[in-house]
């Protein structure tokens, strides 16, 4: 049996259509590619390719718009929501997504992301938590977990001086403008196809103008928590998914 | 029997994670004993037991793999 499979009727899995053929710059085993790639594919699904605008933020995806092929626009650190509230309100029949980090949602982006939440902007919002500033070489950012090292934290960290890891997730939840809150992950197949589920129901809320939708997805930083890939994804599912827990924290009622 | 699937793999865009090993319940996958172009390592095919469950091009970062699947 030496039948050639590799024939375009049998194609069952390619790149999606919604990204460049441009080499993504992230490290080997990074969560962003995937993410990418599941975000993408659910803007495949829906078929919303010409009717998309992104916004990338600063830290290590800040170079999405070169990966995404839909219309993209570079903001502030942490602006994205604000710049995405803008371009929703003046073409509101598009599909808007900002793509952020938690350095950029969670830290200098705060205000912005909980007052888009607030006022219940129809945008999505979607978030990769990996609990550390992966671009500027591993610093503590707001959502290291307690006791995790970091080279700003280097004994790990100390919750009595540096404060409580933040979850901005169910922050967001509370605000009544946050029509859909969920958290999920992309390290194994399954997740990642229940994390493409999850950001195609907020592709769907957005066009029924439901309010604002969070999609979390915890990752890892192999370079920065200094692991291999498939030993950050195993420190993750052991340290991170305990405090970040999966699952959906808001859904319609 | 399962259906036969096969894998193409864009070696040069490979980075090696190794995360498609971990993820192929047929043990299809293996790092390649050779380097790319970026100094990688990368995945090739070791056996022909591949059905085409894609879960290796799910959990690529990278989107180096194209899944065929028999009809």
């Amino acid at each position: 049996m030496a039948e050639n499979l590799i024939k375009p009727e049998n194609l069952v899995y390619e790149k999606s259509k919604s990204m460049t053929e441009r080499e993504l710059h992230y490290c080997p085993g990074c969560g962003h590619g995937t993410a990418h790639r599941m975000l993408a594919e659910a803007i495949d699904d829906l078929d919303i390719q010409g009717e998309t605008i992104g916004i990338a933020p600063v830290g290590c995806s800040v170079l999405a718009y070169y990966y995404f092929d839909v219309d993209m626009l570079e903001a502030a650190h942490g602006r994205a929501p604000a710049v995405a509230t803008g371009i929703k309100r003046v073409l509101p029949e598009k599909y808007v997504f900002t793509y952020q980090g938690d350095g950029d949602l969670a830290a200098i982006g705060t205000a912005e992301t909980i007052h888009a939440c607030n006022r219940g902007e129809n945008i999505l919002i979607v978030f990769i938590n990996n609990g550390i500033y992966g671009m500027t070489g591993g610093q503590m950012a707001p959502t290291t977990l307690e006791n995790m090292k970091s080279t700003t934290s280097p004994r790990g960290r100390d919750i009595k001086t540096m404060g409580n890891p933040l979850k901005i997730s169910e922050l967001v939840a509370e605000l009544p403008g946050t029509y859909y809150a969920t958290r999920h992950s992309v390290h194994t197949p399954a997740n990642a196809r229940k994390t493409k589920r999850a950001f195609k129901k907020a592709l769907e809320y957005q066009k029924e103008n439901k309010g604002t939708c969070l999609v979390e997805v915890v990752s890892n930083c192999p370079s920065n928590w200094k692991m291999t890939p498939a030993e950050s994804n195993k420190w993750m599912e052991e340290n991170m998914f305990p405090f970040y827990p999966l699952g959906d924290i808001k859904t319609p009622k | 029997m399962a259906k036969k699937g096969d894998v193409v793999i864009q070696i040069e865009k490979c980075k090696g994670c190794e995360l498609c090993i971990a993820s192929c319940p047929q043990n299809v996958l293996a790092m390649s004993d050779k380097v790319n172009a970026k100094g990688f390592r990368y995945a090739v095919k070791v056996n022909s037991d591949c059905t085409g469950c894609a879960n290796c091009a799910v959990v690529c970062p990278d989107a180096v793999i194209t899944v065929y699947r028999e009809k």
